[in-house]
C-alpha cells in the first residue's frame, strides 16, 4: 500500500490522501446500525481527471475503490467492506452552468444540496430543485445515485428521473457521458438517447464515480403554502392520496405518522405542499386540494389541521433540522430507517406493519412516506432511534431494520438503499436472470472488481 | 474527561459544517482540510472513540484537535439544542485531555510556554507591554473611567500596535476617559483557555484580575474581542467582575461626539465580523453602526455575515501556532476571495487577529490591488 500512497498523493496532492488512523476509523462507518469496515485509506479528488487516474492506478494494484458524497445514507453503502480506499467526493463541488430557460443545473459530483439552493437562491431565484429530506450537506450525486426523493417528487419523480445526464469515471478510468452532453453542449435530458445512466443508479457505488451531473430545475413561486389533511383510518389513505394527487398541484406530499407528540398519535397526517404565482393561483390550488376530498371532510372522516404561520413555517424549512433531531429521541445520536419503495395502495398494511415491530421490539419510531409522481408510488419509510452508546439498544433497531425488510419485501414493497443484509434479501427475490444480467454488466464495466466490492452480491 | 456524556449524541448530521443559508463551508478547519475528522462531527466521534480505547491519541490527532478555530460555527447552526452550547466546551475539555498526556502539536507546545514563561506568546518582558503607546498621550490607569486593555498582538506586534494606537486615538478623539495598564498585565488568556490549558489560564487570569483590583479597574474597554471574551464571560468564576465591552460598543455608543465629514471617497466597504465579538458575544451591529455613520460609504455583505460569518482561521490560538496552514482552501484565503467578490474596497476589521490574518491572505492571494484590509478606526479617522 506505501506505493501505491505515494502515487496517490502525486495525483491530488499530499494533503488530500490519509491512511492514518484517525480517518481510517471514522470513515469506517456511518451514522446506521452497520458494523464498521475500515478503509487502508482515503482520498479527496479535486477534479475528473484525478478521479480518472486514481481508478487506473486502482485497477494497477487491483485495490478496492468505494466512492462517498455526503456519507449519510445510513446503511452502511460507503464503508470499505474488502478494504482499499474511500474516495471522499466532496472537494469537486462546483457548479459549472445553469440554464434558465431550459431549466437544468450542472453540478460537481461533490456539489452538496445546500450549496446548489442557495447558489439559485442568489442567482437564480425564479429556480429551485427538489431537495431531499436528508441534510444540507448531503451531495446532488449521491442522492441521484441512490434513486432519492424530494420536495418536489410529487412534481417530478425520484431524483433519478430529474436526471439530465451525467459525466462518469468508469471504474477502468475512462471518463464517459450520459444523455444529451454525450452529443451536444447541452445538458437537457436523457431522450433520445439509450438511457446508460441507469447503468450508474441504484448500483451502490458499484459500476462507476459520479463526477458531473445535469439535474432538472423547477419554478420557484413567489407563493408557497401548505395544508395538512389528518385521518385516523389508514384503509383511508390511499384513496386519499389519489384523490389529492388527481388534482395535479401538490409539489410535495408527504404522509407521517408518529406517536409523539402526544397529539398526532395514532392519526395519518398528510402534509401537501403546494405554489403559485399570484395569491389567487395559490387559493385556486387550496380550493382544488380541499374538494378533492371533501367526501371525507363531509363524513367526517378526516379534515384539514389549522396551522398557525409559525408551525406551517416549520414544516415548510427545506431542509428541515428536525428530521435530524430525531437520532437525539434516545439521547444516543443515531437513527436509522427502511425506506421501501411501493405501491400506494399497500400504505395501511405498511403502517400497521410499523406499529407491530415497533412495538415487538420497543424501538422509538417515526413512520411516513413521500408520495413520487402523480401516486405512481411512495416511499414508506420505518426510522427507527437507538442509542448509540447503549449496544443493546442498538441492536434492538437492527433486529426492528431487518424485520422492516422483510415485512416490506413481503407486501411487493423494495428496501431503497439497501443496506448488506437487505440487499441479499432483494437477491433472493429478484428474478435470476435479472441478478445475472447485473452481474454480467458490472463484470463488463469493471473486470477486476474493484469498485464497492461486498455490496451487490450473493452471500 | 468533561461533557463526553454528550459526545455519542452527536449524529454527524453536517449543519455544523455550513453556515444557516448553505452558501459554502463554513467550519474553519473542516475548510482547510476537508477530511470529516476535521469537521466538529469528526471531533466527537473520534473523542468518544479514543475515551473508547478504539484509537490511540498522536500527532495527527491532536493537529484535528487543536486546529478548530473555537469560531462557533457549530454551536450556532448545530440541530441539536440539548447540547449544542457544550461543544465548544467538550473540544475544550478534549484538548485539556490531550495536554495532560502530553500529546500536543509543536506550535501549540511552544505558544503555551512562551505564554507560561513571559506571560505572552512574543517572549518580551512584561514592562515593554505599554511601549506601543509610546508616542501618545495617553494616561496609565489611576482614576479614569475606564481601562483600556490591550491583549498581546496589541502590545507587542508591529501591526497590532498600529491598531491599537488607532482605537487609542479614537477612544480620545471620542471624549472617553481611559487610561492603560503599566506593564504588570499579562495575556488575556483567552486562546489558552480555548486550548484547554486551564491552570495557566487561571494564573493568567489571576494575574490581571489582582493588576485590575489593585487600580480599582471597574470598566474595561477591549481591544481585542478574544479578550473581551475572556475578561466578560471567564473572569466572573475566578473574582474579576468588570464593565467591559469591545472598543466599537463604546464607540458606537460614543457616535455623538465624533463629527464625521465626507471626504469624497466614495468608499465600498465590506465588514468582516470577528467571531468572538459576534457568534461569541452576540454583537454584529456596533461595527456596523460606527461604518455606517461614515458618509458615502458603501456597506456591503458578504453572502456569509453576521451569525452565519466565516472565521478568518485566527482563534483557538491559530493565530499563533497556524495549524490551518495557508494553502489555498486556507480560511484566511478563503476569506479574503469572497469580500473581493462583493466588489469592496476595503475590507474592514475590528480584531487585531484578524487584521493579520486576512492582510497575510491578501497578499497571498495577490488582491493588494483590489482589497485594503483595515481597521475600523482606521477608516473613521479620514473621515474626522
Amino acid at each position: 500500500m506505501t506505493e501505491v500512497i505515494k502515487r496517490l498523493k502525486a495525483i491530488v496532492g499530499d494533503r488530500f490522501v490519509s491512511a492514518e488512523p484517525e480517518e481510517r476509523y471514522l470513515y469506517s462507518m456511518d451514522q446506521g446500525t452497520m458494523p464498521p469496515a475500515e478503509p487502508d485509506m482515503v482520498v479527496m479528488p479535486g477534479s475528473t481527471e484525478e478521479v480518472s487516474e486514481i481508478m487506473r492506478l486502482a485497477n494497477e494494484y487491483q485495490v478496492p475503490v468505494v466512492p462517498m458524497g455526503g456519507g449519510l445514507v445510513l446503511s452502511g453503502l460507503t464503508r470499505a467492506l474488502k478494504g482499499g480506499m474511500i474516495l471522499d467526493m466532496k472537494r469537486m463541488n462546483r457548479i459549472t452552468e445553469v440554464n434558465p430557460k431550459s431549466r437544468y443545473a450542472v453540478v460537481e459530483g461533490g456539489t452538496s444540496q445546500g450549496m446548489l439552493q442557495a447558489y439559485l437562491k442568489k442567482h437564480h431565484p425564479e429556480l429551485k430543485h427538489s431537495m431531499p429530506d436528508a441534510p444540507p450537506i448531503a451531495t446532488l450525486a449521491g442522492n441521484v445515485c441512490i434513486h432519492g426523493s424530494g420536495h418536489l417528487s410529487v412534481l417530478g419523480g425520484f431524483h433519478s428521473d430529474m436526471l439530465t445526464g451525467m459525466e462518469v469515471v468508469l471504474p477502468t478510468g475512462e471518463i464517459v457521458r450520459t444523455g444529451s452532453c454525450s452529443v451536444s453542449a447541452d445538458w437537457f435530458g436523457k431522450a433520445p438517447l439509450p438511457d446508460l445512466s441507469g447503468l450508474f443508479m441504484g448500483w451502490s457505488g458499484t459500476t462507476g464515480i459520479v463526477t458531473r451531473l445535469g439535474i432538472k430545475l423547477f419554478p420557484n413561486y413567489r407563493h408557497n403554502d401548505l395544508l395538512i389533511f389528518v385521518t385516523e383510518d389508514p384503509r383511508d389513505m390511499p384513496d386519499v392520496i389519489a384523490r389529492l394527487t388527481s388534482t395535479q398541484v401538490a409539489e410535495d406530499m408527504t404522509p407521517w405518522m408518529t406517536p409523539k407528540p402526544e397529539w398526532a398519535r395514532g392519526f395519518m397526517h398528510i402534509n401537501i405542499a403546494y405554489g403559485a404565482h399570484s395569491k389567487e393561483e395559490l387559493t385556486f390550488k387550496r380550493n382544488l386540494l380541499q374538494i378533492s376530498v371533501k367526501d371525507y371532510i363531509d363524513n367526517k372522516s378526516g379534515g384539514f389541521l389549522p396551522m398557525p404561520p409559525p408551525q406551517k413555517g416549520r414544516f415548510m424549512q427545506l431542509p428541515s433540522p428536525d428530521l435530524a433531531r430525531f437520532a437525539d429521541v434516545r439521547k444516543g445520536g443515531g437513527f436509522e430507517y427502511v425506506g421501501a419503495i411501493m405501491a400506494i395502495e399497500h400504505f395501511p398494511e405498511a403502517y400497521q406493519a410499523g406499529v407491530r415491530i415497533a412495538e415487538k421490539h420497543d424501538v422509538s419510531y417515526s413512520m411516513g412516506a413521500r408520495i413520487v409522481g402523480a401516486g405512481h408510488a411512495m416511499m414508506f419509510f420505518y426510522a427507527y432511534a437507538f442509542n448509540r452508546a447503549d449496544p443493546e439498544d442498538m441492536a434492538r433497531a437492527q433486529h426492528a431494520l431487518e424485520e422492516t425488510n422483510s415485512a416490506a419485501l413481503d407486501m411487493g414493497g423494495i428496501p431503497w438503499k439497501a443496506e448488506l443484509p437487505a440487499q441479499q434479501k432483494i437477491i433472493e427475490k429478484m428474478a435470476p436472470e435479472t441478478f445475472a444480467l447485473m452481474n454480467r454488466i458490472r463484470h463488463t464495466l469493471d473486470p477486476n472488481h474493484i469498485m464497492n466490492p461486498g455490496n451487490w452480491e450473493r452471500a | 474527561m468533561k461533557h463526553e456524556e454528550i459526545l455519542h449524541r452527536c449524529f454527524r448530521c453536517g449543519y455544523c459544517k455550513l453556515p444557516s443559508n448553505y452558501t459554502d463551508i463554513n467550519c474553519p478547519a473542516y475548510q482547510a482540510f476537508r477530511f470529516e475528522t476535521y469537521s466538529p462531527g469528526g471531533r466527537m466521534w473520534l473523542l468518544r472513540a479514543w475515551l473508547n480505547n478504539e484509537i490511540s491519541n498522536s500527532r495527527r490527532f491532536s493537529e484535528i484537535m487543536f486546529s478548530c478555530a473555537t469560531c462557533g460555527n457549530c454551536v450556532e447552526q448545530c440541530a441539536f439544542p440539548n447540547f449544542k452550547d457544550l461543544l465548544l466546551e467538550a473540544f475544550a475539555a478534549g484538548k485539556e485531555a490531550f495536554l495532560d498526556a502530553g500529546q500536543v502539536p509543536a506550535p501549540v507546545r511552544d505558544y503555551l510556554t512562551k505564554v507560561q514563561l513571559h506571560g505572552n506568546p512574543y517572549g518580551k518582558p512584561g514592562k515593554k507591554r505599554p511601549e506601543w503607546a509610546a508616542d501618545l498621550d495617553i494616561p496609565v490607569y489611576s482614576d479614569q473611567d475606564h481601562l483600556f486593555f490591550v491583549d498581546d498582538v496589541g502590545a507587542f506586534d508591529t501591526r497590532g500596535q498600529e491598531i491599537a494606537r488607532s482605537v487609542a486615538k479614537m477612544l480620545q478623539q471620542a471624549g472617553i476617559s481611559f487610561g492603560i495598564g503599566s506593564g504588570e498585565e499579562v495575556s488575556d488568556g483567552n486562546d489558552v483557555h480555548e486550548m484547554g490549558e486551564t491552570p495557566l489560564f487561571e494564573e493568567l487570569a489571576g494575574k490581571n484580575i489582582e493588576a485590575f483590583n489593585q487600580k480599582g479597574v471597574q470598566k474595561i474597554i477591549t481591544l481585542s474581542p478574544h479578550s473581551l471574551h475572556a475578561i466578560k464571560n471567564y473572569y466572573p468564576a475566578l473574582g474579576g467582575n468588570y464593565q467591559t465591552a469591545h472598543y466599537t460598543q463604546i464607540l458606537a455608543f460614543s457616535l455623538g461626539s465624533l463629527k464625521f465629514q465626507s471626504n469624497g471617497n466614495n468608499q465600498r466597504i465590506t465588514f468582516h465580523d470577528p467571531c468572538y465579538l459576534g457568534r461569541r458575544n452576540w454583537d454584529y451591529q456596533s461595527p456596523r453602526m460606527l461604518l455606517k455613520a461614515l458618509p458615502d460609504v458603501h456597506v456591503l455583505e458578504m453572502d456569509r455575515n453576521q451569525k452565519n460569518a466565516f472565521c478568518c482561521g485566527g482563534g483557538g490560538g491559530n493565530f499563533f501556532t497556524d495549524l490551518l496552514s495557508a494553502e489555498a482552501d486556507s480560511p484566511g484565503r478563503v476569506r479574503v476571495r469572497e469580500a473581493a467578490q462583493t466588489g469592496a474596497e476595503i475590507l474592514a476589521v475590528a480584531c487585531p487577529l484578524c487584521a493579520g490574518m486576512l492582510e497575510d491572505a491578501v497578499k497571498v492571494e495577490s488582491l493588494e490591488g483590489r482589497l485594503q484590509v483595515r481597521e475600523i478606526t482606521e477608516i473613521m479617522a479620514e473621515y474626522l
